[in-house]
This record gives structure tokens, sequence and C-alpha cells, in this order.
């Protein structure tokens, strides 16, 4: 079942030298601890669950303090100066302490049940984006074999709450935003989905995990926006359709304030309207940290030396009384997940920054931008994708421009067979993250 | 009591209740939501069955896109939120015999069949029980489809391209009639050109 | 497996009165796909518990249950509703802007 015992080594198939021992939490709180089975999974879980909320939480603050700062310094200002010191860094923290003190309104007209229970759906279903994203190839919730197309599905959920939570607050603006809403994101998520796969065909795989160990090694020509043209294609494309996936300038046509007032969430106030926003700015982490993952080399570096230096790390094992435990290698997982987040962290910056420097499109064109443009140009890349391997074995007599650094897509039937012996072991909820 | 019981309880009993929820709500609102429960904890017990694929193909095609058709069809057509059509106290009564009746049935044959097939152990040739302890089940339903490595060897491509042909045809079909209809009652003051994209691109995506 | 029987059983129950006690055309929509959901559940749990489909020799996963069948049977059921969505969806739209309301009941013109 899958609430078996938790994984317990994420090591991989492809690397088997690399595959140091390593104890999971829970297996640690059985053994160590002498807690019985179900209940070490249990603690494990919701330790790891609560380290995961934490991120969940504190990014959305973070983001929304560079948001401040950042566009602020593109209008020639300089944004909040007073609160926490000279940067104003404990801005977000002020804000939310604000808006936990407002009264908290539920309109006449609204379905009351409705408009306050479809706001969590939004959160919820990013928060479980975050689960399904490996940070280090040891870091990972969830493992599963299709994780990408996993987190591109329980993100689509996060429309079902924004379009309820418009429908349901009885009033004309969120009505019509939550329209739009509805109409634009089942749009977008088919170029999403489209762009998402270039880079799996050239990775062949669709674990985001196996597609970031992939990527290790020099930047160019490992990282798989530099795989062929269409792969660099497909990240300004999907880089796109993400501002759109998040309801971000200029595609915020949901919540465009100079027509709809603030469009789906004009009714809510308090601490339901900053869940929204917690969701939309915790949404726009993981579409970054999506496209890091495929695109932009994941938690690796990029310089061959320096992740050959912090790979090495794995061998520092000083005794620190748990068995199984080793520093190094618990540093290095630090280190590689600090390097991813710090790249999605730069995405989201430009996000900020294609926001505050573009004017809203109209939604008719946001409709044609997707369906006119955007959909075809990803079915071509796609068919590109798909062929400029084969175009390559049968000029150059191998499936790369660059050599025998990586393979492009293995051939289905034996790329199956030997990966079906050693596939990645999956652990049920939380309970996969291996603690090293 | 494992891992696995305590999570079946929690999405059966989530699951249950949505669509308890959908027969009982008479607000379609509150059944669509109901809708999204239900479906999403029904996505949990496949990821439960090992069956990512399915559940993750459950989440992105009927949560995130026919629900939110369904959502898209309540706006058009319902002339305010929380108005509930009225069923009669006949239909009332012979629904609720026709319920006990089929879930009895149901039911009946429920336990009876789980007596017949209580999860037959699958042993290998040590006679150690094989529990599926890969969840991968991306690569084998990829190569079932092309019906490649399989052990019977017939695939599921033809179906496959049929259901595809099919798609496109509802596809077209459905934006057909969506805008055959609008095109009937264009009044001389033409909805602006906005709204009907939003509204015809909407469904012809989804299908 | 029981379990699972007995969820795809009440889901199926719920459909069926959600079918027949609706008068607006949506909801009945939304009674077919809880019955469809319900098929698919006891696909999947078959695929998973059900007896091999072949004679188990390799311990691979394909080899338990009914084996994969059951689930892409689900993905087929999963695919098929939502094109039968976006049909009865059209249709319903098509009547409501004819008759102005989506109650099932109103469509009788055709009745003798």
């Amino acid at each position: 079942m899958l609430a078996a015992p938790p994984a317990a080594d994420l090591a991989l198939p492809v690397e088997p030298a690399e595959a140091v021992e390593s104890v999971t939490l829970a297996g640690w709180l059985s053994d160590g601890v002498g807690l019985d089975g179900f209940w070490a999974l249990a603690v494990a879980a919701a330790v790891h669950a609560f380290v995961l909320l934490n991120l969940f939480g504190v990014l959305p603050a973070v983001f929304i303090w560079v948001e401040r700062k950042w566009s602020a310094r593109l209008q020639d200002r300089l944004g909040p100066t007073r609160v926490g010191g000279r940067f104003g860094w404990l801005q977000a923290l002020a804000d939310g302490l604000k808006l936990i003190q407002k009264e908290d309104l539920v309109p006449d007209a609204a379905d009351g049940l409705l408009f306050r229970a479809s706001l969590y759906v939004p959160a919820i279903s990013v928060l479980m984006a975050f689960t399904l994203l490996p940070f280090n190839d040891r870091w990972v919730a969830v493992a599963s074999d299709c994780g990408l197309f996993l987190i591109l599905a329980v993100l689509s959920l996060e429309v079902v709450g924004v379009v309820l939570g418009g429908y349901t607050s009885g009033s004309k603006w969120s009505l019509l935003g939550g329209m739009r809403e509805a109409a634009q994101m089942v749009s977008y998520e088919i170029p999403l989905a489209l762009t998402a796969l270039v880079p799996v065909i050239a990775a062949g795989s669709l674990s985001l995990r196996e597609i970031g160990v992939f990527q290790a090694g020099w930047m160019f020509p490992n990282w798989l926006v530099f795989a062929n043209p269409f792969c660099a294609a497909a990240f300004l494309c999907y880089f796109t359709v993400a501002i759109a996936e998040c309801k971000r300038a200029p595609f915020d046509l949901a919540e465009a304030e100079s027509e709809l007032v603030a469009g789906y969430f004009t009714e809510y106030a308090s601490f339901r309207w900053s869940m929204f926003m917690l969701a939309e700015y915790a949404s726009m982490f993981v579409v970054s940290l999506i496209a890091t993952l495929l695109f932009l080399g994941g938690w690796w570096t990029g310089i061959a030396p320096l992740d050959a230096a912090l790979t090495g790390l794995n061998d520092w094992r000083p005794d620190v009384g748990v068995e199984g435990f080793g520093v190094g290698g618990y540093l290095a997982n630090v280190l590689f997940a600090g390097v991813v987040c710090l790249k999605a962290s730069l995405l989201v910056t430009v996000q900020v920054w294609v926001r505050w420097s573009l004017p809203r499109l109209r939604i008719d064109q946001v409709m044609a931008t997707c369906l006119k443009y955007l959909t075809p140009i990803a079915c071509v890349l796609l068919l590109g994708a798909t062929l400029w391997p084969l175009g390559l074995l049968a000029t150059l007599g191998r499936p790369t421009v660059f050599g025998s650094t990586f393979s492009a897509s293995p051939s289905p039937l034996g790329g199956a067979i030997v990966e079906q012996d050693s596939a990645l072991p999956n652990g049920d909820g939380e309970a996969g993250e291996a603690l090293r | 009591m494992t891992g696995a019981d305590a999570l079946f309880g929690v999405f059966a009993a989530l699951a249950c209740g949505g669509a308890l929820g959908v027969a009982a709500f008479r607000s379609v609102a509150r059944m669509a939501f109901s809708l999204v429960v239900c479906l999403s904890a029904v996505a949990g017990l496949f990821f439960l069955l090992n069956a990512p694929m399915v559940g993750a193909t459950q989440l992105i095609v009927y949560v995130g896109g026919t629900v939110v058709l369904l959502i898209f069809g309540v706006m058009l057509t319902d002339a305010g939120v929380g108005r509930r059509m009225k069923i009669g106290l006949l239909e009332t009564i012979s629904m609720t015999f026709i319920a006990i009746g089929l879930a009895a049935a149901l039911g009946w044959t429920a336990v009876g069949l789980g007596r017949a097939i209580p999860g037959a152990p699958v042993l290998d040739e040590e006679g150690v029980e094989i529990v599926a302890a890969t969840p991968d089940t991306l690569r084998p339903i990829g190569l079932k489809f092309l019906g490649l490595g399989g052990e019977s060897g017939v695939g599921f491509l033809l179906p496959f391209e049929i259901i595809s042909v099919h798609l496109l045809v509802v596809l077209i079909g459905a934006a057909y009639l969506a805008r055959a209809k609008r095109r009937v009652d264009a009044t001389p003051e033409t909805p602006p050109e906005a709204t009907r994209e939003t509204a015809s691109d909407g469904l012809g995506e989804q299908a | 497996m029981t379990g699972y029987l007995i969820v795809s059983a009440v889901l199926l129950t719920c459909g069926v009165v959600c079918m027949a006690s609706k008068r607006n055309a949506v909801g009945v929509l939304m009674g077919v796909e809880l019955v469809l959901n319900a098929a698919s559940v006891n696909f999947v749990a078959a695929a998973e518990f059900g007896p091999p489909a072949v004679p188990v020799q390799v311990a691979t996963a394909d080899a338990i249950g009914v084996g994969l069948d059951g689930q892409i049977a689900a993905l087929f059921v999963i695919v098929l509703a939502a094109a039968e969505a976006a049909v009865a969806l059209a249709i319903v739209l098509a009547f409501f802007n004819q008759h102005g309301t989506a109650d099932v009941d109103a469509a009788s013109e055709l009745r003798g």
C-alpha cells in the first residue's frame, strides 16, 4: 500500500555510486525513539507538514515585501521604510496584523457557507503543490513517478475556489471576475501543460526529481533550456503562460482594479482576503520553481566543480550520535535547496518586474493570445522537440548537438524496462521525505 | 490500524459526504462545491489504490476541467445565487424509497463481493506477499496503451484513437451547439465582443 | 476491497437520486458525474485487489490484480465524462437560450 514503510532511501537509480545510506525521520522515530510504525509515520508526517506549511506561509510574506520594494524602485519611490528598521522588512508582518484586526464581513447577498469555504481551495491546492516539489534530490515529500503531471493537476484546482468564491459573493463585480477567471485559467492550462512537456521529452521523465538530476554538470549545455532551440523557446512560452496562470499582470483580468473594483475577491475582507493573496504569491513561487526544475538546472549551480564539491559533502559524516545521520549530506541538501529557492526567487522578481512594467491587456486580447498564439506555438514546440533528436540522429548520428554529455529521450521500451526495476520508492504524504 | 486505513477513512468519508451533499443540497452552487469535494476525495482514493496517474487525471480533467465547466454552466443559466427549484412531496417520498432500495442492494452486493475477493494476496515464488511496492504506474500504463510490454500483447491503441476522434467531434459539436444559439438571439444591441468570446472559448476548450 | 465497493455504492446511489430528483439540468449532470465516478472507483479498486488477469510469474506491478486494465478503463471513463459534460452543457445552454430556464420539466414540447 501507499502508506507502507516510508522510502528508506531515495537514492537514485542513475547514480548508484552516490547512494549513501540515509535514515528517514520516521525510521529514526521507530528505531531510535521506539514509537510504533503508525505513530512514527504520523509524527514524521506532521513534522514535515509543519515545515512545508511554514515555508508556504513565510514565502508569500517575503515576496510581498520584495514586490513592494521592487515596484517602488521601478516607479522611483522608496517603498516601505519604517517598519522593522531601515528597509521596512517587517512590512508584510505589519500588513498581516492589520488584516487580522479588520472586521470579518460576509455580504447579505452571498451564500454564507460557500463564501466562507471556497477561499480555502486555492490555498490548499497550492500547499499540495509544495508537497510535490523537490528542493534537492532527497528533499521531496512525495516523489511520484508522474510528479509534474500531479503538480499541474493540483494547481488546476485553484480555479475552482476562485470561480466559486466570485460566484457566491453575490456581487456583479465578483461574478464577472469569476467568469473571466474560469475562461482564462481553463484556456491557459493547455499551453502550460504543452510547454512543460517539451523539457520532459528532452529528459525522458515526468518525475521532477529525475529531471533535476538529469541536468547535473556544466550549465551549458546540460540545463534543459539549452538542450535544443525548442526548449529555449518553450521556456519563454512557459514563463508567459505561468504569469497568466498566477493571474498576474498583464493577464490579471480577473482582478482588474480599473474595471472590476477587485474582481473575484471584491467582497472579501480581512483574513479571508489575505488567504487569496497567500495563494497567489505562493503559486508564483511554485510556477517559478517548476520553471527552475524543468529548464534552469534545478538545484545545481551550473558550475560543475562547485556542484561536485557540494555533492562531496555527502562523504563528511562526523559522529553526532544519531545513526545514519550525515552532517555533511544534510549541509549539502540545505545548500542545494538554497540554490533552487534562489533561482526561483529570481524568477518571481522577474514576474514582479513584468507586472509593474507592462499595461494590462483586454479580456478578449488575453483569450486571443492564448488560443490563437500560445496554444499553436506550444503545439509546434512540442512537435519540434519530438523531431529534433530524430533529425540529429539522422544527420549527425547522435541525438544531441553537444556530444555525449547527456542523452536525449531514451527509447521508450528500453528505458521503461530498465527503470521499472529500480523505480523510485514513493512515500505517502510527507512520509517519503528523507532526513539525511 | 495502518496509515493507509486511516487515510482511507478520511477520503471515504469526504467522498460520501460530498456525494450526499450533491444529492441533498437544493442550491446549485452548493451542489457544485460538494461535487468538488467528492471528486477530489475520489482522486485521493485513487492515490491510495496506487493509481497516481488516474488520480492526477481525475484532478486535472474532472475537478479542474469538467466541474469548472459545470460551474460555468450554472453561472450562465442560473438567475441568482441560491435560487432553488422546489420538488414535490410525492417525488421526495418516492426518491427516498428508491434511494434506500438501491443503497441496500448495492451495499449487500459490495459486502458479498468484498468477501469473495478478499484482496487476494499475491505471492511470489518464495511465498512472500508482493505488496505493490511501486506505485509508479506511469510507464506501464504508457506501454499498455501502445500494446508493448504487456503479457497479453493487446494494447489500447485503437480505443485510444477512437476516443481521440470522438473528443474532436465532441469539441466541434459542443462549440457549434453553443455558438448557433447565440446567432439566433443576436439582437440589434449585440453583446460586446469580449463577453461572447469568453463564453464560447471557455466551452470549446473544455471539450 | 469492501470499503471501496461501499464508497462506490454510496456514490452511485447519490448520483441516481440526484439525477432523478433535481429539476435543474446542471444538477442532473452532476448526478451523472457521480455515477461515472462510482464506476471508476470500482475499476481502480479491481485493478488493485481483483484476481490477477495473468498467472503471476514475474513480480511486476502490472501482474498484480486485474492489472492496469482497470486503471486504463478508469482513464477512459474520466475522458468520456469530460466529453459528455461538454455536449450536455452545450445542449443545456441552447435550451436555456430558447426557454429562459434550465428546468428539465420545461422540456415538454415533444410530449405527445
